[in-house]
């Protein structure tokens, strides 16, 4: 379990963490969302001891990362944003590398960079310089030193960022395989990667944090949850019976197309049947009519308003 | 230990990975020959020592050393790699230390790779070797002094060429520390005690010895403790730095 405390971290003018507090358990993977400039990557380098934060405690597994910081380091793995690795070692000899400090020698370290080589398909590269490799490939090797050692707790930094659609697709899955019983920590801007990947989500802005939940729970949240699309074929007046409705909480006329119109709804309420019957009573013009599900994207612009601010 | 190493031995591999290593003992070796045959006039001499060879190597570290060290953190700052290596389960000490001997060892082996001037100075007399093995030794000091400033200069800056140019300069004052020109240049009510102490930490004072083969003790400790504070130095700027 990672419990983290109070945290907070402020870089001479600049408070990049303000008062943070939540804990991660086994089997959770944890979306860690937030507008660049949030304080995501500060959040992740505090938790894995590359940085000290200015108050507040972090522990893993018991362990303070500042007190006790060998013994956390060594149940975390950790991609850094970008993925940084020795462009003049082989992938080979660089896994080699992270191996030995972790502790492993001889006949273990063959097995488990041999593993760690199949499990993310970086076989054929094992022997080329790391620098001559493609993006896809080096994030592959970050990955690989992060999950070499089966770590409990997995931490990775923008996984996903600059991948083409397939290599996020790979990603995703091996990270979804590791999962079971670690805990994992994604921080990403992506939202469908969090609905794709992650069990709980967390959002923060300006260093604190302004929603956490379950993906669905935190779209359940969103003002267009259970919202009516409906697309008429011509215009006609429609207000007034609408807005006899209770479970109505207003109507949104898109800005472009004036045919298009969405229908709001109480939060927690559906009104699908509702609208539905009141559109055959009045025979209106459709030509399209549906339920949405809340979008993250609204959800993250409806915490996250009030500007981001420097990375 | 176990990390420690690790980290040398990575290290040392990446400076025989790149032509960088090989680039660096051939120009040391070319310089070294030029500086003794050329400017120290060692046949003219007519004596079976090495004194022209070691008198000139304070001026050679002057440069080629801070060409080795400017990398040691100034690159790992600038990749990222720093994040990744102190995110492991490393101590920073390991990590500073490892790095260090690897670049020290570099240089011993480009100062070992200099024993055909040894071998000639055999062949054409009767040198005292031991006199020999101890400026070799001296030599080997003074060139970790100048890599812990490198070492810790590099720490301070993302930018290898600022390292450079800042371990040149620190290096050279160190170097000329001791001398006469710089002393005088000590206003008269300075206390003695202050003008001996910063006579003390010249490098040449300490290495003029040992390059007559006069290897005293407390010239390799003053050498010893002189990389310790540096490499001390270097520990508390990555600290500070690595966030930028």
């Amino acid at each position: 379990m990672i419990e983290i405390t109070h945290l907070s971290k402020q870089f001479e003018q600049f408070t990049a963490i303000d008062d943070l507090s939540f804990t991660v358990s086994e089997g959770e993977v944890l979306g860690f969302l937030g507008p660049n400039g949030a304080g995501k990557s500060t959040t992740m380098k505090i938790i894995t001891g590359f940085l000290a934060p200015t108050s507040g405690s972090v522990t893993v597994d018991g362990h303070n990362i500042a007190t006790d910081a060998l013994a956390a380091k060594a149940l975390m793995g950790y991609l850094p944003e970008g993925a940084p690795s020795y462009g003049d070692m082989t992938t080979l000899d660089f896994l080699r590398f992270v191996g030995e400090i972790r502790g492993y020698r001889g006949a273990e370290l063959v097995q488990r960079v041999g593993r760690v080589l199949a499990e993310v398909e970086l076989g054929a590269v094992a022997l080329q310089k790391i620098e001559t490799l493609s993006k896809g490939f080096k994030r592959r090797v970050g990955l690989a030193q992060a999950i070499m050692h089966d770590p409990k707790v997995l931490i990775l930094d923008e996984p996903t960022d600059g991948l083409d659609p397939n290599q996020k697709q790979h990603v995703r899955e091996l990270i979804k395989n590791l999962a079971r019983d670690k805990i994992v920590i994604i921080s990403t801007h992506i939202l469908e990667e969090v609905s794709a990947v992650c069990t709980r989500a967390v959002i923060i802005a300006n260093g604190r944090l302004v929603a956490d939940g379950t993906p669905a729970e935190l779209e359940a949240s969103s003002k267009y949850h259970q919202a009516v699309n409906v697309r008429l074929t011509q215009l006609v007046e429609l207000g007034g019976h609408l807005e006899s409705l209770a479970d109505v909480a207003g109507i949104e006329v898109d800005a472009e197309d004036k045919l298009s119109l969405r229908i709001l709804a109480q939060a927690g309420k559906s009104i699908y049947s509702q609208v539905a019957k009141i559109a055959q009573e009045q025979n209106w013009p459709i030509a399209e009519m549906t339920v949405a599900r809340g979008q993250l994207e609204d959800v993250f612009k409806q915490v996250t308003a009030g500007g981001a601010r420097r990375g | 230990m176990g990390n420690l190493s690790v980290i040398f031995k990575r290290e040392l591999a990446s400076y025989f990975a790149t032509p960088l290593a090989y680039i660096f003992i051939v120009i040391f070796l070319i310089t070294n020959g030029i500086f003794t045959f050329e400017l120290g006039g060692f046949f003219l001499r007519g004596q079976a020592d090495l004194l022209p060879f070691f008198s000139f190597h304070p001026w050679l570290y002057l440069f080629m050393v801070p060409a080795i060290a400017m990398t040691l953190w100034a690159d790992e700052r600038k990749t990222g790699t720093i994040e990744l290596l102190l995110t492991l389960p490393v101590r920073l000490r390991d990590a500073v230390l490892g790095k260090f001997l690897a670049a020290w060892a570099l240089m011993g082996i480009a100062l070992a790779l200099t024993f055909p001037i040894w071998i000639t100075v055999n062949y054409l007399g009767d040198p005292d070797n031991g006199v020999i093995f101890a400026a070799y030794l001296g030599s080997w000091f003074m060139a970790g002094g100048f890599l812990a400033i490198g070492s810790c200069m590099s720490a301070a800056t993302k930018n290898s060429v600022i390292a450079f140019i800042l371990t040149v300069s620190l290096c050279f004052i160190f170097v000329i520390m001791g001398s006469p020109i710089l002393l005088e240049a000590f206003p008269a009510w300075m206390p003695q005690v202050v003008v001996d102490a910063f006579a003390s930490m010249g490098f040449l004072t300490h290495y003029e010895s040992i390059a007559k083969g006069v290897l005293d003790i407390r010239d390799l400790l003053f050498f010893a403790a002189f990389i310790g504070a540096w490499l001390f130095a270097s520990a508390i700027v990555i600290e500070i730095k690595k966030a930028n």
